[in-house]
């Protein structure tokens, strides 16, 4: 479509991945994780790739959170770095 | 000078998509935390994904499922429609992405068990005494 | 470490951004991803298989080989998650805790159990207090999740959708009771060995299609060999093919995520979760 909406989900994705890298909390970097991946299904859609998108919301967006919280709720949810 | 300019608007996902890739990278290799190499290798392998969908882009061209034609011999002008080789390769590296992440948690939870803690140098530290004292 | 990180990255970043000079401009029409293979798909899928989405139809019938071998990748990564995490032998004694529901006194019994009553309810030991408005809503939720998710593996042939998209989805649904209630009421409904059972029939069927065309005197994995058992003509068969292998996969990707959930969730032990 057209390039501004092109240009504003792929800053808000580059944020978002700065964000889930650089948080102390892990249960924030998945969620933020989550939030990542719902938007690169985003930026699919406008591409044209329809299936890869749904794919992407389905396994991204969804389960693949799902892995990450149930992981940090068994182990420890602070970190230094 | 126009040339540059041109060449850098001309294909801005590329750009972009380098910039995700090496973020990815740089998390791998320099983070302490095993969680955050996790999320690092994820954000790698979407990246990567997002290449390839832009690859098989057409300008004007629609979705690509064929339209209902009421005549059905008509020629279906492959233009007007998007590549669908690089959805089918995706689709395959999306669902083998999240079998990887959750082997690699189920690593992550085994280590915890092993040494009480997910953060790279003292993991190191503690393997290096127990060495020491055998 | 975080130097050679750095230098790491901005060599290969340099030599991305260099050999980005020479790809082609976005959106090009003839670019050469798009010039020799992907236009005889186009053309001939209505035709060949009378499936309209072009992704599909490739994904299951004409590279049906490398769908085969993924879903071969998700059950194997399923037994390594077992493999890894899974505690069989319990060595102590366990002992439940108990919690009288009028006072909120929490007991723990060692090496016993309580008779079934109307005041002590089992709890875990990472317990949250009864929320009735999310239990309620996802119960009623989760049949609805379920006919869409078989909606979306039906509609793969005509609507973007297919057998991955539907799969998941079953399994998430089952995911959304085991959070909102307790991991053990779900186990209880859905045991390890079902689990297990499901993601290798599901590799099976697909497999197992490939086979009968096999044995039926064709390739394997060509359709066309199903066209007398299922008594339609040969480009319906190949439909129906299609249809078949994408069931297979949905059973297989709903299983391994109910497996890999539970044995992260609990931690092995298998007993308690989120």
């Amino acid at each position: 479509m057209f390039w501004q909406l092109d240009l504003v989900i792929l800053t808000l994705v580059v944020f978002a991945g700065l964000g889930s890298l650089m948080v102390k909390d892990l249960l924030g970097a998945g969620i933020l994780f989550g939030a990542y991946s719902f938007l690169m299904c985003l930026m699919w859609t406008v591409m044209g790739a329809v299936d890869v998108a749904f794919t992407e919301a389905s396994v991204g967006a969804g389960v693949s959170t799902v892995f990450f919280v149930a992981a940090v709720f068994r182990t420890s949810r602070r970190t230094k770095d | 000078m126009e040339d540059i300019v041109q060449t850098v608007v001309a294909k801005y996902n590329y750009w972009i998509y380098i910039t995700l890739m090496m973020m990815g990278l740089y998390a791998m290799i320099a983070k302490n935390n095993l969680i955050k190499k996790i999320v690092g290798m994820n954000i790698f392998q979407t990246a990567i994904i997002l290449f390839y969908v832009s690859i098989g882009v057409k300008k004007g061209a629609t979705i690509p499922i064929i339209k209902a034609l009421h005549g059905h011999h008509e020629a279906i002008n492959p233009a007007e429609y998007m590549n669908p080789l690089p959805h089918v390769l995706m689709l395959t590296a999306i669902v083998v992405g999240v079998a990887t992440l959750g082997v690699a948690l189920a690593f992550a939870i085994r280590v915890y068990n092993r040494y009480n803690t997910l953060e790279e140098d003292e993991i190191l530290s503690q393997i290096r005494t127990k060495t020491e004292e055998i | 470490m975080k130097a050679i990180g750095f230098v790491i990255v901005l060599l290969t970043g340099g030599f991305l951004i260099y050999a980005a000079a020479d790809f082609p401009g976005w959106g090009d029409p003839n670019s050469p991803a798009s010039l020799h293979v992907s236009p005889y798909y186009l053309e001939n899928t209505v035709e060949q298989t009378h499936v309209p989405n072009a992704v599909t139809s490739v994904v299951a019938d004409y590279r049906g080989y490398d769908t085969m071998f993924e879903t071969t990748v998700i059950f194997t990564a399923g037994v390594v998650c077992f493999f890894l995490l899974r505690t069989l032998l319990r060595k102590e004694p366990e002992d439940r805790l108990y919690r009288h529901v009028l006072t909120g006194v929490t007991i723990r019994v060692k090496e016993g159990k309580l008779p079934p009553s109307e005041e002590f309810e089992r709890i875990d030991t990472t317990w949250t207090p009864h929320d009735l408005i999310i239990k309620t809503i996802c119960r009623l939720l989760v049949p609805f999740v379920q006919i869409f998710a078989l909606y979306v593996i039906c509609f793969g042939h005509y609507s973007p959708g297919g057998g991955f998209q539907g799969g998941v989805i079953l399994g998430a649904s089952i995911i959304v009771y085991a959070i909102s209630t307790d991991l053990r009421s779900e186990l209880q409904r859905i045991r390890e060995k079902t689990d297990a059972l499901l993601s290798a029939f599901g590799v099976f069927l697909y497999a197992g299609t490939g086979a009968l065309c096999l044995l039926l005197g064709f390739n394997f994995l060509d359709y066309h060999a199903l066209a007398p058992i299922l008594f339609v003509n040969r480009v319906m068969a190949r439909s129906h093919g299609i249809f078949i292998v994408e069931v297979g996969v949905g059973i297989a990707v709903m299983g391994t995520m109910i497996w890999i959930y539970s044995v992260l969730a609990s931690r092995g032990h298998y007993d308690e979760g989120l």
